[in-house]
């Protein structure tokens, strides 16, 4: 009874020191990337071609979620809204979701499963087939020529992505409700340009985009560095970005969304 | 995939995202309508009660947009709110204009409305509205009529 106690106590010692270990670990990482980035920028072909791996190849399936997402919501809001009278607020609807939350949040997570598993599976499959000793054998740090590029890559790319995603659901939704529905569109456009304020929902909305990009490519980036180098364990470690970078988001927003909107 | 293609993929993908977020700012919210004067004056009105007006409220005259609510403090000497205007210099109004907190729609928010009066010198830049209106509060409307009710009953039962 004891025994098992004991060693229960013992697994569950070393699982929480070696989570914090590895957090620690992560973290500094996390800054080597930042102080060695300046070859990402120095030389600037090497993210452009991140940017186009990350970013361009993710345009289709933000755009197209982007798009359901904004019709869903413009079905369901007027569903709801007519109810009341106020089919005209539909827009506002649409835009304050989908610019405060799930432009930043769909986009980041679609970005997590879509362009974070991906690199992952990359720098984790060059570890594994010592690209990376290689490159530390040429005297070329893998840490400034592979990690920092893809960082930079990702940062840059998420914004981004995230805005398209708000614009095209916006517009998704304007095709239901206004085309389809037939509410009248200048009614659209000006109830939501009285509800959309720009410092406390676009900027906002952008900076907690800017958040998740870091994060998801910080967790993604790291995973795949610290990947054990076995098929095994570069599949695990593209499984943990996944799961690790959409908790860490969620997480993420609920804190942001504590600290932007409750300061009313 | 050579570096011209990504070179171009990626501006097209830059350029995308940077019209989405100027759509976002201009067609989406309220920077383009919002009200940005560049040349405005300060004034002040004192209320006994201003409902849930905040800072940034419109401030409207005849349901036209002048300006906006800068501030709302606490004036601890006459136990009353004291609210800060920004007006457009483009709309001058008399000194006796009536300042009112009035609500947009059923249960829309909280604005100014400002009621020109007649006199024939203008407001300037640090001035007071001398009369103002507070909110209407539904509790003391209520307990109003309620009051008023009670009065009647009990005049028409001495009767």
């Amino acid at each position: 009874m004891i025994e098992a106690t004991a060693s229960g106590l013992r697994l569950l010692g070393e699982r929480v020191i070696g989570g914090i270990m590895r957090l620690g670990y992560g973290g500094r990482f996390f800054g080597l990337v930042l102080l060695r980035s300046a070859t990402s920028f120095r030389r600037f072909n090497l993210t452009l071609r991140e940017i186009y791996f990350a970013g361009v190849l993710s345009l289709v399936i933000i755009v197209v979620s982007g798009m359901f997402v904004g019709m869903v919501l413009g079905l369901q809001g007027y569903d709801t809204l007519q109810k009341y009278g106020s089919a005209e607020s539909a827009g506002s609807l649409v835009a304050l979701s989908l610019v405060r939350e799930l432009g930043p949040v769909v986009a980041a997570l679609l970005f997590a499963g879509r362009a974070g598993s991906a690199i992952t599976a990359e720098i984790g499959l060059m570890k594994a087939t010592d690209q990376l000793q290689a490159m530390e054998m040429m005297a070329v740090d893998p840490i400034a020529r592979v990690v920092g590029p893809r960082f930079w890559g990702g940062v840059f790319s998420m914004p981004l992505l995230a805005a398209l995603f708000s614009i095209v659901g916006i517009f998704g939704g304007y095709l239901i409700v206004v085309v389809m529905i037939g509410v009248d569109a200048g009614a659209w456009w000006s109830q939501m340009q009285a509800a959309v304020d720009f410092e406390d929902d676009i900027v906002n909305g952008f900076i907690k985009s800017v958040v998740f990009g870091v994060a998801v490519t910080a967790i993604a980036v790291f995973e795949g560095y610290d990947a054990p180098p076995t098929a095994e364990g570069v599949s695990h470690a593209t499984t943990r970005t996944v799961v690790s970078s959409s908790l860490a988001i969620l997480f993420l927003d609920f804190v942001l969304t504590a600290f932007m909107f409750m300061g009313d | 995939m050579n570096r011209a293609t990504i070179d171009l993929w990626v501006g097209i993908f830059f350029a995308a995202g940077i019209i989405a977020l100027m759509l976002l700012a201009f067609k989406v919210s309220n920077a383009s309508t919002s009200f940005r004067a560049d040349r405005e004056y300060t004034v002040t009105a004192d209320f006994e009660n201003i409902g849930s007006l905040r800072p940034r409220a419109p401030v409207r005259s005849s349901g036209v947009l002048v300006g906006r609510v800068e501030s709302v403090t606490f004036d601890t000497k006459k136990y009353q709110a004291r609210v800060t205007l920004k007006i457009d210099e483009r709309f001058a109004f008399p000194k006796d204009t009536t300042a009112s907190v009035l609500t947009s729609g059923l249960l829309g928010e909280q604005y100014l409305g400002l009621d020109a009066g007649g006199d024939e010198e203008m407001l300037k830049d640090g001035d007071p509205i001398k009369i103002t209106q507070s909110a209407i509060v539904l509790e003391k409307l209520i307990g109003q009529f309620l009051f008023n009710k009670a009065q009647e009953g009990g005049a028409s039962s001495k009767q």
